[in-house]
């Protein structure tokens, strides 16, 4: 496989590998995030106060204690609240403080700002509260008994796939559930907010959306949004959990600094903040298809329960995005696809990078693993036999897939990575060891880009360009470790012909570019990196004018400088003789994506602008007796279209492979039967470490790859897909099970795959084969 | 009262006040008190490595730099040390060979966990580098990385060379500020002590029986970071010398109080290589550079990895109080959950580890979600004496399966005399459900734990006759 990182591109600055705008402060400690901002003078430090049940009415709160304790300036509840007590992104579910009734254990009942963290901890913990229990209800499949739900279920239909999978000549059907996930961004949820003159706040926050937290501040505390100014430089990862989940914090910090007119700072404890904030969506899934005799499938069914907590957040948005990528990279020819949203007294879950989409393909990657072992076939040809493009381009919501690749990816990934040879050494390996027992899987993803609420997608940008040259670079992304700056400034300096240091890039804030959407779905860069290019056009095309003007001759941009005519001056003097000539050098740009629309009532239209595509191959190997595991090695080919930046490109792929891996193996979520949360820190709840990193690790960007939609510079969104690559590892470990029976029968697997589950699904496995 | 708190920072000589609150953490004082705010806090229980630091102490004129948790460390700990922070490496503007490698191999994203993997790489540079690829895993265990993989990072600690020269500038710091006399805090009436040597720390219990005692905090550290307890009187072992050696006594080692498991690893790997295994797998580096083997036993926990391990190679434990010393067979240590045969004002002294006889089937297993830097869902000590094929004896613990650390009575009774066979096996392990009820939790159910148990010792005997390990496993080779 070529890795691409090192082809060599036309352009100096588009396309090339280039670190991270910030990696030198990052390794020198200078970057700085909230907690690093010098404390301004009368800080004041905000702990929360929790509820200590999962669903109870509240009898009795005395705070008495709380504001006598040593350094408390305020606490803080609902009373205090001037304006809606809610920071729900819309669903007006979500209050900042509980009131009345609790309904999940953690839930934020009030909040003390004192002198000094210690103090307000300790104020924190002087409430009495008083509860009559409520029944709660804490999984899924509780609530669905219970007819508890978020909104009311979702179906999407493509032909009849009831009747299509009963005709169909073989049926293989089963029950999977996958587990939740936490973020475990390094960096907790931190915000600090100054007041300003009059009702003026200034927030520093750790966010993925720094409008609605503006909007919603406004809202909670009754002031107009232009009171309101967000911003922020950088967060120390985010990966969905700051998209809403982050604005709790910075609303309870500007609530403290409007009532006692004194700047404050809350920032999570790592428990807490995994106590309080939500997660990703753990599922119960229903599977069935129909196929031939020859692996093609007739038909597929799905019903997605999902623990969506307390409230709705994004929970409509995410369980449909599961519905979306329940067909994965497959023609499924009929599908009836049922969503059922649980609405349960545990924390309100949330995007998490994919947002939904892992889950749905969980469902048919496992469903065609079924399929493949009931036939006895090999799972990769039941997957190359069923790809859009192969079998088909119609998906169960009605968009017809033009832009398929998957086929040529994994078949160039299975050569590449000697797939079918490696299959048969396992399988010899398998025949000649007992408890110890290898399996391997190549599987694709197909990942649709564009916020499926289509209003969303739309970005803006502010670009100035000094009389000096130099070229200061605002947008609506937000950076979370991705690399959007990065991208985003590439996108500038190749517009204007400037080296790449010409170009600074500045912190997100509100009251420079306003009305964005959240950082997420993958978008940041195509749609901030075509606001960016709006702007830098503007400015190149006035510029223009005024040389044909003055000078007879429209100006051409090129690395050496500008050329006007037989002319040629540098960057520097022609911007600033433009502006003596008094040209505007600022401009605002816009972007919104083309040609999308959906509708949501009948579950039908084109949501997503393009797909992005990848497979991998992972190979796996287990301890039957003691369901201990390890992923041996693992090949990745991936397609990011034309990359703006095959390094940054790389760290995506590989970082989202590894935690979708976590997500699938290590990282278990464990509520009690009170719905405590039982794994709360890194000492109990397990992301991956270097160890776990594959010996054996191969990354590389599709060469071939290239947007056939007008994306910037035609280049696919990377933040979200690769993570579903992991499904591969997944995929493998159902194989190494498998073979303990012979591949007789399917294990009953489910994620994540611990060593618990495993040995589980290995006994069960050798009870059902008879082995 | 006493004497300031005398360390290198950076650097350059530095004090802080005798009336310093003795569990303020080192981190708290970097970013809060001196505005290094390169030093993160991720999680503030030693788990994540954000806020990993190098301390520095000089030993028998040469100074060993280890990687440490500034989150659980507690600033009197520093007396006598040096620390070096991110903002201690590079000089002028320029970055440091380990900061410049983790910028060439785009190993920072998000880069909040930077700083602390910089400090990890930089430390192992200052120790020689890696000496092949798991070393710098191993190296690396201790610090979590959420955006990259893990990738990258590897890729600058193989490239960041090794570092070259002396430490003499900082070996002249050290000595210049090398404490005589032990160390006394008091801060609004709690109070810190530090004694020098085993007889002086010995004085102090008897006067402050309730005290508690402090060994490398990796335990004691999160009951003031996490469960923000207020701990009145803490005595330190941390700077007793004679607590701090491995002694060589033929056929046992002793191991003392003071002695670090990154210390002790190299003994207990030479004793046998499950143990070095075991210790590869305790915590992350960060947390064998601070805790210690025996505060793995004080502690009580009944999910420490030290415990079965040692008691299945026989060990006794030596505690003192005042001159008094006793021994007792570590197993015995261990009452009840929370409770152990210790009295007031006396103190664990050392562990000593007899040598496993050749010929001896002696096995450690440790079952966790993740394999490195996990708590054990269950652990196994396992040693099994021989004569031809027939038991003569077994020593068979299990952690994580009880109340306390614990040996299997019942299994060992059923295997010794017995030919040691598969059948044997299959007859003791059925007698575990006699020896244990393990309780249902976030690491594993009961259901799990017993099942595993059995299996951990059928495993152990089918390594004994030759079977192969899953970590020793590489991608199949074909072809």
């Amino acid at each position: 496989m070529a890795d691409s990182g090192s082809a060599v591109r036309p352009l100096p600055v588009l396309h090339a590998p280039i670190g991270h705008d910030s990696a030198p402060r990052h390794v020198s400690g200078e970057a700085l995030y909230i907690d690093d901002i010098p404390e301004p003078p009368g800080l004041l430090h905000i702990a929360v106060g929790q509820a200590a049940r999962a669903h109870a009415r509240v009898t009795k709160l005395d705070l008495s204690a709380v504001r006598a304790a040593p350094g408390v300036a305020a606490v803080l509840t609902p009373a205090d609240v001037p304006g809606k007590n809610d920071i729900s992104p819309f669903a007006g579910d979500d209050p900042l403080f509980a009131e009345g009734e609790v309904k999940f254990l953690g839930q934020a009942l009030f909040c003390v700002a004192a002198e000094t963290l210690p103090k307000a901890r300790a104020a924190a913990a002087r409430a009495v509260a008083e509860y009559e229990d409520l029944p709660p209800l804490l999984t899924a499949d509780a609530a669905v008994a219970a007819g508890s739900f978020i909104e009311p279920t979702q179906t999407m239909k493509l032909g009849d796939a009831r009747a299509a999978i009963a005709a169909a000549p073989r049926r293989v059907s089963g029950h999977l559930r996958v587990g939740g996930q936490e973020h475990f961004y390094l960096e907790g949820q931190v915000a600090l907010v100054a007041p300003g003159e009059g009702q003026d706040l200034h927030v520093w926050t750790s966010t993925q959306h720094p409008t609605e937290t503006q909007h919603i501040l406004g809202r909670v505390l009754n002031l107009p949004d232009a009171a309101i100014t967000v911003e922020v430089r950088r967060m120390g990862g985010g990966f969905g959990g700051k998209e809403t989940q982050s604005v709790q914090w910075a609303a309870m910090a500007a609530l403290a600094a409007k009532i006692t007119r004194r700047p404050a700072k809350i920032r999570l404890d790592r428990d807490d903040d995994m106590v309080m904030t939500g997660k990703r969506h753990d599922f119960e899934i229903d599977w069935e298809l129909g196929f031939d005799d020859e692996g093609r499938l007739h038909g597929a069914a799905f019903a997605f329960a999902s623990r969506c907590g307390f409230s709705a957040d994004l929970s409509h948005a995410i369980n449909d995005r599961a519905m979306f990528h329940a067909d994965n990279a497959y023609a499924l020819q009929t599908a009836e696809i049922v969503s059922h949203r649980a609405r349960t007294n545990t924390v309100s879950n949330t995007a998490f990078r994919g947002f939904g989409g892992p889950q749905g393909m969980m469902a048919i990657e496992r469903a065609l693993d079924a399929a493949a072992l009931s036939l006895g076939r090999d799972p990769l040809d039941v997957r190359l036999a069923n790809l859009y493009g192969v079998a088909g381009d119609v998906t169960p919501y009605g968009q017809t897939v033009t832009d398929s690749v998957a086929r040529e990816i994994m078949t160039e990934l299975a050569a590449g990575c000697d797939y079918r040879a490696r299959r048969a050494a396992i399988a010899a390996w398998n025949d000649a060891n007992d408890h110890l027992r290898r399996g391997i899987a190549l599987t694709p993803v197909k990942f649709g880009i564009s916020f499926t609420t289509t209003y969303l997608n739309q970005a803006g940008a502010l670009v100035h360009v000094y009389t000096d040259g130099s070229i200061h670079l605002n947008h609506g992304g937000t950076e979370m470790g991705q690399g959007l700056n990065i991208k985003v400034a590439q996108v500038a300096a190749d517009a204007f012909q400037v080296p790449l240091a010409a170009v600074k890039i500045t912190s997100t804030r509100t009251d420079k570019v306003p009305n964005t959407s959240a950082t997420a779905a993958s978008s940041g860069s195509d749609l901030n990196g075509m606001a960016a290019l709006d702007a830098c056009e503007q400015i190149k095309a006035r510029l223009s004018a005024w040389a044909k003007t003055n000078y007879g001759h429209e100006a051409v941009f090129t690395p050496e400088g500008v050329r006007v005519g037989a002319e040629l001056m540098s960057f520097r003097d022609f911007v600033h003789e433009a502006y003596v000539a008094r040209v505007s050098l600022s401009a605002a740009g816009f972007y919104k994506t083309p040609d999308i629309h959906y509708d949501r009532v009948n579950h039908k239209g084109r949501p997503f602008y393009y797909y992005a595509y990848g497979a991998a191959c992972s190979e796996v190997a287990i301890d039957t007796l003691t369901g201990e595991s390890k992923v041996t090695r693992v090949d990745i080919l991936h397609d990011v279209g034309r990359s703006l930046n095959p390094a940054i490109d790389l760290g995506q792929i590989e970082g989202g492979f590894i935690q979708g891996m976590g997500w699938l193996t290590t990282e278990e979520l464990v509520f009690d039967d009170a719905g405590r949360l039982r794994t709360h820190a890194p000492s109990t709840y397990k992301i991956p470490t270097a160890g776990d990193r594959p010996d054996i690790f191969n990354v590389a960007i599709w060469a071939a790859g290239e947007n056939r939609e007008n994306t910037i510079h035609r280049s696919k969104a990377v933040g979200e897909p690769p993570l579903m690559l992991a499904i591969s590892v997944f995929s493998a470990l159902t194989d190494a099970v498998a073979s303990v029976g012979g591949h007789q029968v399917m294990p009953n697997l489910d994620a994540p795959a611990t060593p618990e589950r495993i040995l589980a699904a290995c006994d069960d496995v050798r009870r059902r084969a008879g082995a | 009262m006493g004497r300031p708190i005398r360390f290198v920072l950076n650097g350059a000589a530095h004090e802080l006040p005798a009336d310093t609150d003795p569990t303020l953490t080192v981190l708290n004082w970097l970013r809060y008190h001196r505005r290094l705010t390169g030093t993160k806090e991720g999680c503030a229980e030693g788990d994540c490595g954000a806020c990993t630091v190098v301390v520095s102490d000089l030993a028998d004129g040469v100074v060993r730099h280890r990687a440490v948790n500034a989150c659980i460390l507690f600033a009197p700990m520093l007396d006598g040390r040096a620390i070096t922070t991110v903002e201690g490496l590079g000089r002028e503007g320029a970055l440091s060979p380990v900061q410049q490698a983790m910028v060439d191999t785009h190993a920072s994203q998000c880069g909040f966990c930077t700083p602390g993997f910089v400090m990890s790489l930089e430390a192992l540079r200052r120790a020689g580098g890696p000496t092949d690829a798991d070393s710098l895993k191993d190296a690396l265990a201790g610090n979590l990385c959420r955006c990259t993989g893990y990738g990258p990072i590897l890729a600058a600690g193989q490239a960041m060379g090794a570092t070259e020269g002396d430490d003499g500038a900082l070996r002249a710091a050290l000595a210049a500020i090398r404490p005589t006399e032990m160390l006394t805090l008091e801060h609004e009436g709690r109070r810190f002590f530090a004694p020098r040597s085993a007889d002086e720390l010995a004085g102090v219990l008897e006067a402050n029986p309730g005290a508690t005692v402090l060994a490398g905090g990796t335990d004691v550290g999160l009951w003031v970071t996490k469960q923000h307890r207020v701990l009145e009187t803490i005595v330190s072992l941390n700077d007793c010398a004679d607590l701090k050696a491995v002694d060589d006594l033929g056929g046992a080692i002793r191991i003392g109080a003071g002695t670090r498991y990154a210390d002790a690893h190299p003994a207990l790997a030479a004793l046998h290589p499950e143990f070095g295994e075991l210790l590869r797998r305790l915590g992350g580096l960060q947390v064998r550079n601070l805790g210690t083997v025996c505060g793995n036993i004080a502690n009580g926990s009944p999910i420490g990895d030290m415990p079965p391990a040692l008691i299945a190679a026989g060990a006794t434990l030596v505690l003192r109080k005042g001159s008094a010393r006793r021994e007792l067979p570590l197993e015995t240590f261990f009452l009840a959950y929370g409770k152990q045969d210790r009295a007031p004002g006396e103190f664990v002294e050392a562990v000593i580890v007899p040598k496993p006889a050749a010929g001896r089937i002696f096995k450690i297993a440790k079952l966790s979600k993740r394999f490195d830097q996990d708590i054990s869902a269950v652990c196994l000590g396992l040693s099994v004496g021989l004569d031809g094929d027939r038991v003569t004896d077994a020593r068979i613990a299990f952690g994580g399966m009880a109340a306390t650390p614990k040996r299997a009575a019942a299994c060992e009774a059923a295997l010794i005399g017995q030919p040691w066979t598969a059948e044997t096996v299959e007859t003791a392990v059925a007698r575990l459900g006699e020896d244990f009820a393990p309780i249902t939790d976030m690491r594993a159910s009961a259901d799990y734990r017993l099942e595993a148990a059995k299996n951990l010792i059928r495993r152990a005997f089918r390594e004994s006759t030759g079977a192969e390990r899953l970590r020793d496993l590489a991608a199949v080779t074909h072809g």
